[in-house]
């Protein structure tokens, strides 16, 4: 792209004048029950996902009753602790993560961030959700089947998952796999859209590089999520036919309670590699979206463009093609060729260097800014602390030697749930505090953001950090009590209690923020269209919430990147994407005559031809 | 894994080529330029379903390498026998191959607006796919009936689980060739159909050779 000289004269025509088409519903039902809009279906994931995920919650919450306090809740059994780990992981990494950051995010943010009316396939999007509500509803039925929800661990490892011995091995199972089959038919619908409408609705102007880093990163994890999706859903499908059919794709010959089973030959090992092939580009589909969304959090709070936004870019790039080689560092203790060992490691390990630039390049972004301390940097600033310490662990457990004695410990759990759990929830309330003034159209409440920023903050230290020691000291996780173990010296007992009083308190705390969220809907002081003065184009909508086809009657054009923050002589400390060069973004607005048009005219493939040169 | 490794490490390409062609290398902080094209900078010259059409295949595509890859690591056990195919497979296969040509046909016809080309040429092509799936539905059945259904062993477990998968893609197609012949019949103009034609004929052209690589696949461990 060569570059032109413009000057006060340059005009854009708007993209589109007349009329959309778009669907509009007529009543209550059809406006926010079956919606084809894409920021109501978005609502709709993101209350599902964190309703599911407030039933995660709980179930978290009931574990570390048992494993602060054993013993002293007869309502939780050996069978039924598994179970909840099991939900509890399957639901937060599934149902909670992936659905909220892509069809909850996905949705609101990519229309409204590239210029565009709706999702391409609306009709499609709309569909996605209801297939996602499907599958959430048969892993919640899955509570009340004969034998409860499948107890063998999320990662659903054959043989153990479907022998009588474990918890749910029937019915639970089943519908667990079932479930999962579904939400990846779901999510599907609703990728295909987030892709096309990145790649083909951009409004004229919004060129990649102009793209804000959040549709970068929610693009590039739904990428992802299309190509390893597929993965679980194959594994998904072989697993119900052994199940259901007794066929013996992972299903090895075994003696279960004395008894010859009828499978033989199958390869467990198999299952692994399609899950981890799956599971480990799903940490990144859950990381890239919040790293994508905390560069934006960051730079519109610090009052400063990004750091080395082409960087970030590459780096999510480099990030989601290297998300496909590492998946057997999850595998280590299964055992392998010393040099597959080797091979993973390395690439594990190779990961960190895109990673690492951009935790650089939040903190450079930071440097010399003027950092507005609001609730979502905070929760920004929270992000990129726990980052560094879960992924500093993650190097530790790149390594096969130091992976294979804490496989089975708490320190893999503490790792985990700092880098993928915390981090990226971290980044959800950032950003839920960032944007709830556009959905809603009013502020939430500063003094209970505030107060329920720090309690999460420190009290998810006060979880985890403890918790690397227990695994150092060897208490395994998984296990529902620790029993006589002599090398576990006392003294874990004890932590595990304060790890529980801290956890129960953080998980207490969250009840704030839903009654801060629903208080401030009615209460909240208004926002208007931009209470942050930003740049990006969700910010400069008619509206505020945005009306179905979100920019009025012309899409904005846009004229320059969207971090033009805080730049030297410019009248204000933003600039937005639409405003064009020399001129207020209400420019558009008015008439233009024919000396503004003679500067460039455009042919007709719309492609500027400058007149006179 | 190296059949997904690769076909992943293609698309992968493929999009990596395609965004180093674009932009990817420019400092949006110094370019003001307003305008590149009317349709949004970069986007595909191609109409927005056909684009997702195409992210849709990239998505079969990867389901399909991770079975292969699958049914290759697990052909390495110890209890793996070979099957032996029905016989019915070829005609199927020419069967499919006719319904593709149909396909291709009809879409020759709909570019040079024949009504009635397209009208003969969507039919032929939907009932030569019918009778593949009512084909592939024999070759269960013989099976069956000598004793192999799907748990009698993995390569016949696999054969079951790759032939449904790819006929439930074909049904998933015909539903579209069905509202697409339906608005034929009642009488709608060529011009309003050609799009759905070109996208079930690059469809149609797709599964053919996802079934020609399984059936490759299959043949060459077949007894």
């Amino acid at each position: 792209m060569t570059s032109v000289t413009h000057d006060e004269s340059d005009y854009v025509p708007p993209a589109e004048v007349e009329e959309p088409e778009l669907y509009h519903p007529k009543t209550f039902v059809g406006k926010y029950i079956w919606s084809q809009d894409a920021k109501v279906i978005a609502v709709q994931y993101a209350i599902t996902a964190i309703g599911v995920g407030l039933v995660a919650l709980v179930l978290s919450g009931i574990m570390r009753l048992q494993l602060g306090f054993p013993h002293t809740f007869s309502f939780i059994n050996p069978s039924n602790y598994l179970q909840f780990v099991t939900m509890h992981g399957m639901i937060m990494v599934i149902y909670l993560l992936t659905a909220l950051f892509l069809g909850g995010f996905g949705n609101y943010l990519i229309p409204l961030m590239v210029g565009a009316r709706d999702m391409v396939f609306p009709y499609v999007n709309m569909v996605s959700y209801w297939v996602y509500l499907f599958a959430v509803l048969l892993l919640m039925a899955s509570f009340f089947v004969p034998g409860g929800p499948t107890g063998s661990g999320w990662t659903l490892y054959p043989p153990q998952a479907i022998l009588s011995g474990t918890p749910g091995a029937n019915w639970g199972i089943i519908l667990m796999l079932i479930s999962l089959a579904f939400f990846i038919i779901g999510f599907t619908m609703g990728g295909l859209n987030y892709v096309v409408t990145v790649l083909q609705a951009r409004t004229r102007g919004m060129t990649l590089m102009r793209l804000p880093l959040t549709v970068w990163g929610i693009f590039m994890a739904t990428i992802l999520a299309l190509l390893a999706f597929p993965a679980l859903f194959v594994s998904a499908i072989m697993m119900t036919l052994d199940q259901a059919l007794g066929t013996s794709f992972f299903m090895p010959a075994l003696v279960s309670r004395g008894e010859h089973l009828a499978y033989n030959g199958g390869s467990p090992i198999l299952f692994q590699h399609l899950f981890w092939f799956f599971g480990h580009p799903e940490v990144y589909i859950v990381a890239l979206p919040a790293f994508g969304i905390v560069s934006d959090l960051i730079s519109v709070h610090a009052r400063k463009n990004i750091f080395g936004y082409r960087m970030m870019v590459w780096a999510i790039l480099a990030i989601g093609g290297l998300s496909f080689i590492v998946w057997a560092h999850h595998m280590y203790v299964s055992g392998m060729n010393p040099y597959f060992g080797f091979f993973f490691a390395t690439t594990t390990l190779i990961i960190a260097i895109p990673t690492a630039l951009k935790v650089y390049n939040w903190v450079l972004t930071l440097w010399r800014g003027n950092i507005h301390l609001t609730v979502p940097m905070l929760f920004a600033i929270g992000f990129v602390f726990t980052f560094i310490n879960g992924g500093l662990t993650g190097l530790f457990l790149g390594n096969v030697p130091v992976d294979i004695p804490l496989s089975g410990t708490m320190f893999v759990v503490a790792h985990f749930h700092m880098v993928m759990a915390v981090s990226p929830v971290l980044v959800v309330f950032g950003a839920i505090y960032h944007w709830y003034p556009k959905i809603t159209g009013r502020m939430l409440n500063d003094t209970l953001g505030k107060f329920h920023f720090w309690v999460t903050f420190l009290g998810t230290y006060a979880i985890y950090y403890p918790m690397h020691y227990l695994g150092f000291l060897g208490v395994p996780r998984r296990y529902y009590a620790m029993g006589t173990t002599v090398f576990i010296p006392e003294s874990a007992q004890t932590l595990n209690e304060a790890i529980t009083i801290a956890a129960l308190i953080v998980g207490a705390i969250q009840v704030v923020f839903i009654y801060n969220l629903i208080w401030s809907y009615f209460n909240g002081k208004p926002a208007g269209g931009n209470p942050w003065r930003a740049t990006t184009l969700e910010w400069q909508t008619p509206d505020t919430p945005p009306k179905h086809g979100n920019f009025g009657k012309e899409l904005p054009v846009v004229y320059r990147w969207a971090y033009d923050y805080s730049v030297p002589g410019a009248a204000e400390d933003f600039i937005p994407q639409n405003q064009p060069p020399g001129r207020k973004a209400k420019g558009l607005e008015k008439t233009v005559d024919a000396g503004d048009l003679g500067a460039q005219k455009l042919d007709a493939t719309g492609t500027p031809k400058p007149v006179g040169g | 894994m190296t059949t997904s490794l690769l076909v992943l490490a293609a698309i992968m390409a493929v999009v990596v080529g395609w965004l180093l062609r674009q932009t990817l290398n420019v400092k949006p902080w110094v370019s003001q330029r307003p305008v590149v094209t009317v349709d949004g900078d970069g986007a595909f010259q191609l109409p927005t379903v056909k684009v997702g059409l195409w992210v849709f295949l990239a998505v079969a595509t990867s389901l399909f390498a991770l079975l292969i890859s699958a049914y290759h690591m697990r052909m390495m056990e110890a209890d793996w026998t070979r099957l032996s195919l029905p016989k019915v497979l070829w005609l199927n296969t020419a069967v499919l191959i006719l319904s593709s040509l149909a396909m291709h046909w009809t879409l020759a016809a709909a570019r040079r607006g024949q009504t009635d080309g397209v009208r003969t040429g969507l039919i032929a092509a939907g009932v030569f796919a019918f009778s593949f799936l009512a084909g592939q539905l024999w070759a269960w059945q013989q099976l069956n009936a000598s004793g192999y259904f799907v748990a009698a062993n993995p390569a016949n477990a696999f054969f079951y689980l790759l032939t449904a998968l790819h006929g439930l893609h074909l049904l998933g197609g015909l539903w579209v060739w069905g509202r697409t012949t339906v608005k034929v019949l009642r009488g709608a103009e060529v011009a309003k159909v050609r799009l759905s034609v070109e996208l079930c004929t690059l469809y149609w052209h797709y599964l053919l050779l996802v079934w020609l690589v399984l059936f490759a696949v299959l043949l060459q461990t077949h007894t």
